[in-house]
């Protein structure tokens, strides 16, 4: 029948009229606007060291707004501080010295004076700018040192953190005076030291000065903005412990760090440093801690200190908690309510279908008594599953295929219509029972969220009333890390990543009683070393979870939840008084008294543990002694501090000297243990697979 | 004068800044990208809104084009992108709304002659699949060479070849179902 396709010819090529001249005046207009903002926010690919000035400050303004409006964990709290740092150092860095990568390849030792200085720009700036470096974290006074204003914001750590670890890279460089000495060409050769830390710097610095030439220009909305955001801020720096003997964190069972990794290596790339949050990933296994007798506080510390895999001269000290292991019998009834993300974004195979088939995984746990509720969210929220008895499987498994993707998101909606649906679970009758909702989405927040920080707030405030929310991630290419930790913070429950079915597994039904079933909240670890014993330490990964050492007795402040079962590792490195491996001269002047400090217990440090019983308002105190005399490492240990060097070695590998993937995969191998899930096994496939990409 | 310039030249100074380059390349264009709106949509205010925010973005686009295919193959790619996103964002919200959809429920409508013989068009295009739309609109609409069409589609010339002979079957089928009617 050509004829008819004839026909359908004729008719399609009579159809369009001319456009009409307004609307394409309109939309041409539009684009020639749309092409001038491009013009001004253009900028190259990836960051090289001759990409132009205005690129640079743009890409800042672009990360400054990332942070300060999209990324939820940032408070009002941002400190003027850190601000004023980042505004002195950032300049000079960047005329200063070319960046990193295309420094290193240059070793050129020029041999001081003037042919140096003529064959780079503007020797007297570099100087005295070199000058301001060294200057600048005395500027800025005791906030900067230590723990930052805290609780509702790790964003704020982030920041201020950040620029407090670039202010001690740059000082940990040669001294202006070096740089005098040498010509310019010391410069930048003496920067590739600081390299790790260079690259946040570039990011997080220049947003700040950027903010101050371009502000009005980068609110316009931006062409293409990076989708993927995470969470992290950089690593703890060394503390020397006569100075500053406290050390005060919120626990993490957060694992989604981990499971971000290992799809990043699986995919043939290194994870983003900024992906890498080494607590998650050491708290990813399971351990052979002893578990808390009857009667006693619901959660076990065990604490032992060993020598550090990767410094003989230094010690790791190793506290673990274990959760009261669940009554599995005993445990709580169960109101699970799934808020399922089901935008457009949703539609592949490693997103809506893999929850799809985890959730069905998951079904055959619940217990009769236990009520499931589906709540999907796109376009418009809706309920697609009233709260149904878990016995019910057959509605529930045909609730789950009618879920589609389709249609953006509107994740605040959802959210309360989950805690709505939530409420009215819990308020039917159903004593003693525990709500949870449980968000699965892939982080893409993107419609009816007009301020990130109300939606966070909003968490906050429903937390008190006793539903928990845990948050799954899933997929790649825009999953928005940052906000999921931030939820599942507030909303006191705990972030997963799943990318794969046995992870749903493993987060779902392995962990189905305990991680949906709390046993203490708002657990705080604070440490104070005994300045006697130890002369430096650093708390290995936390970074997002530092609290400020008033925090710790503040009932307000918020901290990590533990479930049943659940177990928590906490690394510190600790250097001994005395060992070679001590990074700080002691001070010239000042502080000489302090080697007069009262040595009368001879402890390595006191610990104390906050927790507050599941509905309380009021903490318990834990404290105990923690002994300085080092053992030998059980293969648990081993394979905790492989991982924190694996961890490390994937964000730049500061403080691990000639310790590399070699050394870490040797450590891990001898560690494996029991290992009844294979996790360990995996683990080392992915460090092999992370040397080889690294190489 | 940019008269005679390429297109393809063009696109490449736009993509680098050349404010000029990118207003003739619009100029160009426009009424190209608009027609195949009109024809993926089948509405004309659907039509204008989908090539202006094609316009809109376009400048972030540029950077991606390569130079392996020529503009107006990418361009028709860009546009035919944009009219799946548009559509997979409207499948949700309402069923109806997608474009064709609402000329078949407003068919009955019709009176005039020569809304009867758009009424046939809309009708048929409404009955055919997304893939077979763009397809049709493609190579009946724009006249393109299925070996165009399938670079534009991302798909090899024998699913184009396969698409026209599944739309001449479906034709048929209407045609004797109106028949028996």
């Amino acid at each position: 029948m050509t004829d008819d396709l004839d026909k359908l010819r004729t008719g399609l090529a009579s159809l369009p009229p001319a456009p009409d001249p307004a609307a394409k005046a309109k939309a041409v207009a539009q684009a020639m606007e749309s092409f001038e903002r491009a013009q001004e926010t253009a900028q190259p690919p990836r960051p090289i060291s001759d990409r132009s000035q205005r690129a640079g400050f743009v890409t800042g303004v672009r990360e400054m707004l990332m942070k300060l409006t999209t990324r939820p964990a940032l408070t009002m709290t941002a400190s003027l501080a850190a601000i004023a740092v980042a505004l002195t150092i950032y300049p000079t860095l960047r005329q200063g010295a070319p960046l990193p990568q295309a420094a290193a390849p240059k070793p050129v030792a020029a041999p001081a004076t003037a042919p140096a200085a003529a064959s780079l720009p503007a020797p007297e700036d570099t100087r005295t700018t070199t000058g301001e470096v060294t200057a600048a974290p005395a500027t800025p006074p005791a906030e900067i040192k230590g723990q930052a204003p805290a609780q509702p914001a790790p964003g704020v750590v982030l920041l201020e953190q950040r620029a407090e670890s670039d202010a001690v890279a740059a000082v940990e460089g040669p001294s202006p005076q070096d740089f005098a000495d040498t010509g310019l060409a010391g410069g930048p050769l003496s920067l590739t030291d600081a390299a790790p830390e260079m690259e946040p710097m570039m990011e997080a610095a220049p947003a700040t000065v950027a903010a101050k030439r371009v502000l009005p220009d980068a609110l316009v909305p931006l062409p293409e903005p990076d989708t993927e955001a995470f969470a992290n801020a950089p690593s703890n720096p060394v503390m020397i412990a006569a100075e500053d003997p406290v050390s005060t964190f919120s626990i993490d069972t957060d694992t989604a760090s981990y499971a971000v990794i290992r799809s990043s290596l699986s995919r043939g790339a290194l994870p983003p440093p900024e992906a890498v949050r080494i607590e998650e990933m050491v708290n990813y296994f399971p351990y052979g801690y002893a578990a808390p007798d009857a009667g006693a506080p619901p959660f076990r510390t065990s604490v032992n200190l060993f020598q550090t895999p990767w410094n003989a001269d230094t010690e790791l000290l190793r506290i673990g908690i274990q959760g009261r292991l669940p009554a599995i019998a005993e445990r709580p009834p169960l109101n699970l309510v799934f808020l399922v993300d089901t935008s457009g974004s949703m539609q592949d195979a490693d997103k809506l279908p893999l929850l799809k088939q985890s959730l069905r995984l998951m079904l055959p746990d619940l217990r009769a008594e236990d009520r499931v509720a589906i709540v999907a969210y796109a376009g418009s929220a809706g309920t697609v599953l009233e709260p149904t008895a878990a016995s019910d499987r057959a509605t529930i498994l045909a609730a789950l295929d009618r879920l589609d993707a389709g249609g953006s998101t509107a994740g605040a909606e959802g959210l309360a219509l989950a805690y709505q649906v939530a409420e009215a679970m819990g308020g039917d009758g159903a004593e003693g029972h525990v709500s949870r909702i449980l968000l699965a989405t892939d982080g893409d927040f993107n419609v009816g969220l007009s301020d990130p920080g109300a939606l966070k707030d909003f968490v906050a405030a429903k937390r008190d009333g006793g539903t928990y929310l845990s948050v799954l991630g899933f997929g790649r290419g825009n999953l928005d890390d940052a906000t999921m930790q931030a939820l599942a913070q507030n909303g006191n429950g705990t972030a997963a990543y799943i990318d794969t079915l046995s992870e749903a597994q493993k987060v779902l039904s392995d962990q189905l009683s305990g991680a949906l079933f709390p046993i203490a909240n708002d657990v705080k670890i604070q440490i104070e070393f005994n300045p006697a014993v130890v002369a430096e330490y650093r708390l290995i990964g936390y970074e997002t979870r530092a609290l400020a050492r008033e925090d710790f007795n503040n009932d307000k402040v918020d901290a990590g939840e533990i479930g049943a079962g659940h177990q928590v590792t906490a690394l510190y490195e600790v250097t001994p008084v005395g060992s070679p491996a001590i990074l700080n001269d002691p001070l010239r002047y000042g502080a000489a008294q302090d080697n007069a400090l009262p040595d009368a217990t001879g402890d390595l440090a006191w610990l104390k543990l906050r927790y507050k019983d599941p509905g309380a308002s009021t903490s318990r105190l834990i404290e105990t002694p923690v002994s300085p005399v080092a053992g030998a490492a059980d293969a648990d240990a081993r394979w905790a501090a492989a991982i924190a060097g694996m961890g490390q070695l994937l964000t730049g590998a500061r403080y691990l000297g000639d310790w590399g993937w070699d050394e870490a995969i040797a450590l891990a191998g001898g560690a494996r243990g029991d290992d009844p899930f294979g996790y360990r096994a995996e683990a080392l496939r992915l460090m092999r697979l992370a040397q080889s990409i690294a190489q | 004068m940019r008269m005679q310039t390429p297109d393809e030249a063009l696109a490449i100074a736009a993509a680098n800044g050349d404010r000029e380059a990118f207003a003739a390349l619009l100029d160009r264009h426009y009424d190209r990208v608009f027609a195949l709106s009109f024809r993926l949509t089948g509405a004309r205010s659907e039509a204008e809104d989908l090539a202006q925010d094609i316009c809109c973005a376009l400048p972030a686009k540029l950077a991606s084009y390569r130079q392996e295919a020529r503009f107006s193959t990418w361009l028709y790619r860009v546009t035919v992108n944009a009219a799946h996103d548009r559509r997979r964002r409207a499948a949700t919200r309402a069923r109806a709304a997608d474009g064709w959809g609402d000329w078949e429920v407003n068919r009955r409508a019709g009176i005039a002659e020569e809304a009867e013989a758009q009424d046939w068009l809309s009708a048929t295009m409404a009955r055919l699949s997304p893939e077979l739309r763009d397809t049709v609109a493609l190579t009946l609409g724009e006249d393109l060479s299925q070996r165009e069409a399938a670079e534009v589609l991302g798909v090899s010339e024998g699913t184009i070849a396969w698409r026209m002979s599944e739309v001449k079957k479906r034709l048929r089928d209407f045609a004797r179902a109106e028949g028996m009617l």
